[in-house]
């Protein structure tokens, strides 16, 4: 009974440790944001391992996800006689909320657990302690352009999979169901408002990029550093980056599309 | 840093992948490309009820956009509703005899308003009034009226 209270006790402040380290160390990273206009070339291999072997994923799922909104929302929209509305459907859909979300979502699960794994390694072979000894900060020369990589790479990850979720709408609503190809363009041109729709759904995908890759680097800088602490850190990299994208969607959006 | 060449320009790629699809949610799937360009002049209308009138509902001639509201006010004096169109200046030439008439895209769906030209040789200009109006049709009061007749007809009989 008094183990299980010292218990709740030891755990409550190892998790409020956690946060301090954990902001502790985005202060870091982001103070040393000079390294990446200093060595564009390590920016620049970051995005190529974070966002472009992202795309694939990203780009099927967008395919997907839109074809199945098209044909979900056909079949409940003819119930109202309203198929004419197909278009706004799926570009509401897709540019407010499943863009963003789903977009982070797979790229927690392949570009930030793959950071993780490869920051907690370099931590376990010791690769952060040498470059500490060879006085290079190893936070600003392996974090820094991880994580302007991961907050580059997410809103254009993001347009992508909006982009060709219309696209797959349009292929199935106007393709395979008959809707008509103007009507399907021009509602979604009159309804769908760029600076309330397009423009917010950059912004959550900003703001999911930040969270994700933020997490991705602290639990792999963090981690303990053996083969299973580094996989532990993995798994904890992608369900901490799922909840904290779900919670912060709800919250953005009743910001944003709230009145 | 061996596939650095091919690495660059997927990067490159991959960047204006990024942005051409920004661009298309934009153009094709925004208002963006179908917003009000150009400069309009304003015009004032008093309605006794606007229904379901919204800022930058359209504003329509024989059945063209030719404007969008822009400010939806109240009279505290006469009970009116004050709404200002702003009309493109591509459209001149409008008599000040036209009537304003809020109506309703299909049987449910959004207001928009309607002008009927008049035969007036004078026109609307920056901060004319349209005196002739009518409001909004509201279901409720229709469905009442309805009902009311229908119950008259059967105290007849």
């Amino acid at each position: 009974m008094i183990d299980a209270l010292a218990q709740l006790g030891s755990r409550g402040i190892a998790a409020a440790r956690r946060l301090g380290r954990g902001h502790l160390l985005l202060l870091a990273v982001l103070r040393g944001s000079g390294e990446v206009v200093r060595r564009p070339r390590l920016l620049l291999q970051q995005v190529f391992s974070v966002g472009v072997l992202s795309v694939l994923i990203v780009a099927v799922s967008g395919v997907f996800v839109g074809m199945v909104l098209g044909l979900q929302g056909f079949y409940i929209l003819s119930q109202f006689g309203a198929e004419a509305t197909l278009g706004v459907m799926v570009a509401a859909s897709l540019v407010r909320e499943l863009g963003p979300v789903v977009t982070a979502l797979l790229f927690a699960g392949r570009a930030g657990s793959a950071l993780t794994a490869e920051i907690g390694l370099m931590k376990a072979t010791e690769q952060l302690s040498a470059l500490e000894m060879m006085a290079v900060n190893p936070i600003r020369r392996v974090l820094t352009p991880r994580f302007f990589a991961g907050v580059i790479s997410m809103p254009l990850l993001a347009a992508m999979f909006s982009a060709l979720g219309v696209i797959g709408g349009w292929f199935v609503g106007v393709g395979l169901l008959g809707i008509d190809d103007g009507t399907y363009w021009s509602q979604m041109q009159t309804k769908i408002d760029f600076d309330k729709d397009v423009i917010n759904g950059v912004i959550k995908s900003l703001v999911f990029g930040v969270v994700c890759t933020w997490i991705a680097l602290y639990q792999g800088y963090d981690c303990v550093p053996t083969s299973e602490g580094v996989s532990r850190a993995t798994t904890r990299t992608v369900v901490h980056s799922a909840l904290a994208v779900l919670g912060l969607d709800f919250v953005l959006t009743a910001l944003m599309f709230g009145n | 840093m061996r596939h650095s060449r091919t690495a660059e320009l997927l990067v490159g790629l991959f960047m204006l992948a990024g942005l051409v699809a920004l661009f298309f949610l934009a153009m094709k799937a925004s208002n963006l490309g179908t917003l009000e360009t150009g400069s309009a002049y304003d015009v004032t209308a008093r309605f006794d009820n606007i229904g379901g009138l919204k800022v930058r509902s359209p504003v329509t001639m024989a059945g063209v956009r030719i404007g969008q509201v822009s400010k939806i006010g109240f009279d505290p004096r006469t009970f009116e509703a004050v709404v200002t169109l702003s009309i493109n200046d591509r459209y001149q030439g409008i008599p000040t005899d036209t009537f304003a008439k809020i109506l309703t895209q299909g049987l449910l769906g959004e207001q928009y308003v309607g002008l009927d030209p008049g035969g007036s040789p004078d026109q609307l200009g920056n901060g004319d009034e349209i005196h002739m109006t009518q409001s909004a049709l509201v279901l409720e009061e229709i469905v009442g009226q309805f009902l009311f007749s229908k119950a008259e007809e059967a105290s007849k009989l």
